[in-house]
């Protein structure tokens, strides 16, 4: 068995490596996050989703300016397009037209179009924000719980649970109906889209937190924790040196898939009533005025469910190819 | 602090003990205990190789553990180097670690992938802020070149390399600091044959280089025989058997050990036919609840009354072999080898 231990003192000394060095050019290595974005590039479906979120994301933050070019202002009336006794758009097809994109709203003939576009800048922005929140929460508890363990895992799990038991949306409706329009030196709607991200996100939470504390809980005992603790390294370094670069897949994969979530979120509590309040467009407060008049006036409900529905499919569709290229079983 | 001369004890190990508490219930109290590691006693010499062998569970790798503090003994001593570092906080630990590294046995496991070679063989000089004369990088690069690695791999991730390539990288890691003592927890067993015999010898070209302490973890014995200078039969948390490599292999006292050595394979058949395979039989029992008195009992041909009642000491026999067991082995007449 010891056979073959024993080399020539020539193979001993053997650099096997040294060879390589003679070849010219710098080595420059491929980080697992360059793969993965290889691997992204070649996801077409995955692609399409993300084009299509940098093109909403695009519309909302430029909406003054692509509702100047292809709209009317969203809060101007159109009466005289109006059918004063049906109380919809005069002509076919809801009034649309290459004046108004997505034709008239019923009653008082607003745009529809600018009325989305602007729909589109309150939904991401609650979206994204609490997402970012329920982001920032859920991982510090999640990798305080898995890589601590013991006590502190104890109580951020049953947390974890009670959060999750929680009837969100009766609370969320409850909590946003009493929200005064004065307070934390904001009002009005900026107290309410504030309020919103709070509540979404703050509930948001221990989805991510349970995936990372899982995931922290099988890293922690990956050697190169043990490699680190040997050579001094102290808790929060190996947390944020040694384990969150290793987090950063899952986290961006829930990212993305929270978001949708959370825009439907959003749309529902605009829907009830509860979001942000009129005028201001909001994908869900159209939906729900358009569901009385959805039979004389569909384009009112189309556009607007059509926005959400596309939204909500381009971050799912994005997050699985996400997920499919940064899987870890691949490596 | 204090430099022993070469021939000193630079770790010496007294009842050291470690029992991981069984918690059950609601109320997680403590319904028994995993005595992983139950009272050793060994001197580890500065320059020599030390090898911790012994079967899967046997307690080795807690034991490497415990040395260099990665968990905290439940009773005994471990002083290094003049230090009793046995219960010394994490923080006054820390400047020890320089002089106390740990070889890990899963090279997958033990290098961050999402760091790039630099930075894993770099993290020591930025953990214990150790300044190089020419930068970090320049380290580095001279570290990869003395394990056989090329420098120029430096900005490259652990997942391009292969297991072997890995395992120098981690030594490479472990040699940064210049230690005394390195503790190699199985540090070739998740490699290949011929990339065993590699590794092997740069960790003995590195002891002469460097002249460094190694305790070397294994359960592989031609692996132990290669490397080790004195060799540390363990069961089921005990020291069973202590001795010369030589005088270990030659002559071994202890009924496990002999037990051992017979299952190594021979390579040549003719040789295999002459000698008597020692089949033990039943399986290890649980560290949760060991047999009393002599741990090897229950498995041993030889077990007598006195066996089940008696703890036999580890007893020095002859000169530098100690043996735990009431009716040890007697010396073969010298024969040649094999």
């Amino acid at each position: 068995m010891t056979v073959p231990l024993d080399l020539p003192d020539s193979a001993r000394r053997a650099k096997p490596e040294a060879g390589l060095a003679g070849m010219g050019g710098t080595i420059q290595g491929r980080s697992l996050g360059q793969i993965a974005w290889l691997r992204l590039r070649r996801d077409r479906v995955a692609l399409a989703g993300g084009l299509v979120i940098l093109v909403l994301v695009l519309v909302a933050i430029f909406a003054p300016l692509v509702v100047r070019l292809l709209g009317h202002p969203p809060t101007e009336f159109h009466e005289d397009l109006i059918d004063p006794s049906l109380q919809v758009a005069r002509g076919p097809r809801g009034g649309i037209s290459w004046d108004f994109l997505f034709g008239l709203e019923p009653v008082n003939g607003r745009d529809l179009f600018s009325r989305v576009v602007y729909g589109a800048r309150i939904s991401l922005l609650i979206a994204f924000l609490a997402t970012l929140l329920s982001m920032a929460i859920g991982t510090t508890m999640g990798i305080v719980a898995g890589y601590f363990g013991g006590w502190i895992d104890t109580v951020i799990s049953r947390l974890m649970d009670l959060f999750l038991a929680f009837p969100l949306l009766l609370f969320a409706i409850a909590l946003v109906g009493v929200i005064p329009d004065h307070g934390f030196g904001l009002s009005g709607n900026t107290l309410r889209v504030a309020m919103l991200v709070v509540i979404i996100g703050f509930f948001g939470w221990p989805y991510i937190g349970r995936i990372i504390r899982g995931q922290t809980l099988s890293l922690r005992e990956r050697e190169f924790v043990d490699a680190a603790r040997s050579l001094g390294a102290r808790s929060p370094y190996i947390i944020v040196r040694e384990l969150l670069p290793n987090l950063v897949a899952p986290i961006l994969v829930y990212t993305t898939l929270l978001i949708p979530t959370n825009v439907l979120f959003e749309a529902a509590l605009s829907f009830l009533g509860v979001g942000v309040q009129p005028p201001t467009p909001t994908w869900g407060g159209m939906l729900s005025e358009a569901s009385r008049l959805y039979t004389i006036a569909p384009n009112f409900m189309i556009f607007p469910g059509l926005a959400i529905f596309v939204t909500v499919l381009a971050f799912n569709l994005l997050g699985d190819g996400l997920r499919d290229a940064l899987d870890p079983r691949a490596r | 602090m204090s430099t022993p001369e070469p021939g000193g004890a630079l770790l010496s190990v007294s009842g050291l003990r470690k029992h991981f508490p069984v918690r059950r219930g609601l109320i997680r109290h403590t319904v028994g205990a995993v005595k992983a590691v139950d009272g050793l006693d060994f001197a580890v010499t500065t320059g020599e190789t030390m090898a911790l062998v012994g079967e899967s569970g046997c307690g080795k790798t807690t034991t490497g553990r415990l040395l260099t503090r990665l968990l905290e003994p439940t009773a005994g001593s471990i002083v290094f180097d003049g230090h009793d570092i046995t219960h010394l906080s994490q923080s006054r630990m820390r400047p020890l670690r320089r002089d106390i590294q740990m070889i890990f046995q899963d090279p997958y496991s033990s290098l961050n992938p999402r760091h790039t070679v630099g930075t894993i063989v770099g993290a020591p000089y930025r953990l214990q802020k150790v300044r190089t004369e020419h930068g970090v990088k320049r380290a580095v690069q001279e570290l990869l070149e003395l394990v056989g690695l090329n420098p120029e791999h430096y900005n490259r991730y652990p997942h391009e390399f292969s297991g072997g390539q890995r395992q120098r990288i981690g030594i490479a890691r472990t040699l940064a600091l210049r230690p005394k003592l390195i503790v190699a927890d199985e540090p070739v067993s998740a490699l290949d044959v011929s990339i065993q015999a590699q590794v092997i010898n740069l960790l003995a070209d590195l002891q002469d280089e460097l002249e460094l302490t190694y305790v070397v973890i294994a359960h592989d014995l031609s692996v132990v025989r290669h490397i080790a200078d004195r060799v540390a039969v363990m069961y089921l948390g005990t020291l069973v058997e202590l001795a010369d490599r030589d005088s270990l292999y030659a002559a071994p006292r202890h009924p496990y050990t002999v037990a051992l050595m017979s299952a190594v394979p021979i390579p040549e058949p003719s040789r295999r036919l002459q000698r008597d395979r020692i089949r033990l039989t039943g399986d290890v029992p649980s560290p949760l609840n060991p047999p009393p008195a002599c741990r090897f009992h229950t498995r041993c041909w030889k077990a007598q009354p006195v066996c089940r009642q008696t703890e036999p000491p580890l007893v020095e026999l002859t000169p530098g072999h100690q043996v735990a067991c009431h009716f040890p082995e007697d010396v073969p007449p010298a024969t040649p080898a094999g």
